[in-house]
């Protein structure tokens, strides 16, 4: 532990720097999906496709798509550009499905009160569409945090700094706290921004929390969550 | 009721946002790189003067930058990090395009790189020929004495086992033999071809991507592999009880740390700072500082000021 | 476009495709690690995810437990593993079987708690014993999630196993390290699409069998359900079976 106790500065900044390199890609991600996922979800033919092919996105190995990226952006090889497109690439892939579940989950019966009260299309994505299918989207939205603030180790690989540097150092000095001290510190990160998801949540969808259903629609949420996380 | 449902949302909505962009800001208060301020030197680094110092994505090669960066901090030249970055052909564009300009590089490797054909052997030579074979814009100091090249070893009792203490006495070994170090030893002139081509050895070729570090280390321990590529700067081995063999052929060149500097940067005040801290820096120094980076586990920075402390210079 | 070409052209050189070091050997790896951590993380997980999910005890604990894993760094975990057991298919191995866990544990205990209750309750009134209850209710009906779960898991094994390459542990990840230390990008490319390949084809071979296990009165509640109105339903049975379309 004589380490973390000499590089707890260096600790907090590559955490400082992860965060950075993270939150660009979850948020990012999560606003490409939803229009993608309106189309997957409206136009029910190229809802298997769209999934699908978005899906298969996330099965590409990550160290090669970060070693692509320079070739793919024309970005220079050390730019931390490179990693942030990568990891919204995989927030999309994560995103969308969740995106089309979600809108998907909005009872039909209440798109139709909005239209007869008068909503245009539009107006009825902001106000009704897009609230309601809120608690499915923050389940999805965590799952993409805490898959994003964990792939991002990987930029290390490729000479992006992130809390990665502390699993490749630590290994060249033969130093397994410093090996611990990154992974501890992304399961904080990851733990922070979730909590900072649900409170979020708390704040954008009060009324989730008051549901009566609420119990069984946590479950369901959850299971949802769990199930549409494919792997890094 | 939908009016009160969507005011209510909107409210909400306005708090969440406003909640996402403190932390984008916290996180944004950290843009950059966290290496770039390891140093205890206050401040930012101005973005025109400040000189850019490099490291290799390798620890021992950070310690040197790191001392590099100190040193001219100490004669009141701004410097801005850029530490931890990958390999040659990532690094040397950039410090050709001036994204980076000054580099703690290794000769022999350097030379090699450059000109994968070269005859040069010895210190004096190696470093001689790099001069020729740079490229326009780059250009080294003074090579140090210190020297952290290839090296091969095998364990104690293999080479008491067989009775080997050099590499030219391997190919008398009848086991198959096995080498380990990173992947792109497999292609480097030295490697595998060399061994056949220069003594006649046969071996196999496991990659372990950890720099010659613990992995590539408990590999030859286990007899996953019997010859290792560590460089010679590495405490481990002497540590390890490790026998390195000698290379009466000279597969290896010489390696010797030198500072790799665009021309744009190489004032004569920086050229002179350098030169004095790589007239200091010794063979045994390296591998002491590497010890203290392992065994101490001191950060970069702090073994950096000891060393500098220690040797006086400013 | 000439590098995709590349790519391919290296998948289909001789040289690279036999042998040892050539990529049916390397992909086969891939196969045994993603198989084999799955099958372990089966073994511990199902059981264990049953537990909770007919009793429902301790399902806050896996509910965290598999949400948080999520997060754990792949990459740190093989090279703290890697510093304890060394080089080789060790370290790997036991890092993707904890990866390859939490899926499995979700899928296990979400599909006893997609069982209806009344279904359970009716289970019993007919005289079923806790046992048959589980064996002959739960575990059929929540056969679609699981199978879900494990699709999860060794979609994130097959691609997360390239790490492998790198403490030495083969599979198509060595050609990829290679590849990176040398600026080989055919090579990159090749291996990359190896192993996207292979996910999508697992991922086939998934959607098949998801499909081939739902049993047949849940299929026809899930047609039903498709187009039925309810948005809690749908969220409770429909969403995982849909998974693999």
């Amino acid at each position: 532990m004589r380490w973390l106790e000499s590089n707890l500065g260096l600790v907090w900044d590559l955490m400082l720097t992860h965060m950075s390199l993270c939150i660009p890609p979850i948020i990012i991600g999560f606003l490409i999906s939803i229009p993608i996922g309106w189309i997957a979800n409206r136009y029910r033919l190229t809802r298997g496709v769209i999934l699908v092919v978005l899906g298969l996105l996330y099965t590409i190995p990550s160290i090669p798509l970060f070693i692509f990226m320079p070739l793919i952006l024309g970005t220079p090889q050390l730019s931390s550009l490179n990693v942030v497109v990568a990891l919204t690439i995989y927030a999309v892939a994560l995103m969308v499905r969740s995106a089309s579940d979600g809108l998907g989950s909005v009872d039909k019966d209440v798109l139709q009160a909005a239209s007869a009260m008068g909503y245009s299309g539009w107006q009825r994505f902001w106000r009704v569409e897009l609230p309601l299918s809120g608690p499915v989207l923050l389940a999805g939205l965590r799952v993409v945090s805490a898959s994003t603030v964990s792939l991002a180790t990987i930029g290390s690989v490729i000479g992006v700094t992130s809390l990665g540097y502390l699993f490749i150092n630590g290994l060249q000095r033969r130093i397994p706290a410093e090996v611990l001290t990154g992974i501890v510190s992304v399961l904080l990160i990851a733990v922070v921004f979730d909590l900072l998801l649900v409170l979020l949540g708390r704040l954008v969808l009060p009324w989730s929390r008051r549901d009566r259903s609420v119990r069984a629609k946590t479950v369901a949420r959850s299971r949802t969550a769990v199930l549409t996380g494919a792997g890094s | 009721m939908n009016h009160m449902f969507t005011a209510i949302k909107k409210g909400r909505l306005l708090t969440g946002l406003v909640a996402v962009g403190a932390v984008v800001a916290l996180a944004g208060c950290a843009s950059g790189d966290p290496l770039d301020t390891s140093s205890t030197s206050g401040g930012d680094a101005a973005e025109g003067g400040a000189i850019v110092i490099g490291s290799q994505a390798y620890y021992s090669n950070e310690i040197i930058a790191e001392i590099y960066a100190q040193a001219l901090e100490a004669n009141d030249i701004e410097v801005e990090r850029q530490f931890n970055i990958g390999q040659r052909d990532a690094y040397l564009p950039a410090l050709e395009s001036g994204e980076v300009q000054l580099f703690p590089e290794y000769t022999g490797n350097l030379l090699q790189y450059y000109d994968p054909e070269t005859t040069a052997k010895t210190s004096d030579d190696v470093y001689a020929a790099l001069a020729g074979a740079l490229p326009e814009g780059l250009e080294v100091l003074d090579q140090a004495p210190a020297t952290d090249q290839d090296s091969y070893n095998v364990t104690k009792e293999f080479s008491e086992a067989n009775g080997v203490t050099s590499l030219s006495d391997l190919a008398s070994v009848t086991t198959p033999l096995t080498l380990g170090g990173n992947s792109e030893l497999q292609t480097r002139p030295y490697g595998p071809e060399g061994l056949l081509a220069t003594y006649g050895v046969t071996v196999g070729f496991t990659p372990i991507e950890d720099s010659g570090g613990p992995l590539t280390l408990q590999a030859l321990k286990d007899d996953q592999v019997q010859l290792v590529n560590i460089y010679s700067a590495d405490p481990n081995i002497a540590a390890a009880g490790l026998v390195t063999l000698e290379d009466p052929e000279g597969l290896f060149l010489a390696s010797n740390v030198v500072p790799l500097i665009n021309t744009d940067a190489a004032t004569p005040e920086v050229s002179d700072v350098i030169n004095k801290v790589s007239a200091a820096l010794t063979a045994e120094d390296l591998v002491e500082l590497n010890s203290q980076s392992q065994n101490d586990q001191e950060s970069a920075d702090t073994i950096a000021k000891n060393w500098l402390e220690k040797v006086a210079l400013f | 476009m000439n590098l995709i070409e590349q790519g391919f052209a290296w998948i289909l050189d001789p040289e690279n495709i036999s042998g040892p070091s050539g990529w049916v050997a390397r992909l086969l790896e891939q196969l045994a690690y993603t198989f084999g951590a799955v099958a372990i993380a089966a073994v511990i997980a199902v059981p264990l995810g049953y537990l909770v999910g007919h009793t429902g005890k301790g399902r806050d604990i896996a509910v965290s437990l598999s949400g948080g894993f999520r997060a754990l760094p792949s990459l740190g975990l093989l090279i703290l593993l890697a510093l304890g057991l060394g080089i080789g298919f060790r370290a790997p191995l036991v890092t993707f079987v904890i990866l390859a866990i939490p899926p499995i544990l979700a899928g296990a205990y979400a599909g006893f708690e997609a069982v209806d209750r009344r279904t359970i309750d009716a289970a019993r009134a007919i005289g079923m014993t806790e046992w048959q209850v589980v064996t002959r209710v739960e575990v059929p009906l929540g056969l679609p999630l699981l199978i879900g779960g494990l699709r999860s898991s060794v979609l994130q094994v097959v691609a997360t196993a390239t790490l492998a390459g790198y403490v030495a542990g083969g599979a198509l990840g060595a050609f990829i390290f290679e590849a990176f230390a040398l600026r080989d990008y055919p090579q990159a490319l090749g291996a990359s699409i190896l192993v996207t390949a292979l996910a999508l084809v697992l991922e086939g071979i998934f959607a098949l069998l998801q499909k081939l296990v739902v049993p047949r009165g849940v299929v026809v509640k899930e047609q039903r359900e498709v187009r039925s109105r309810s948005s809690r339903t749908r969220a409770v049975m429909g969403t995982p079976i849909r998974e693999g379309k």
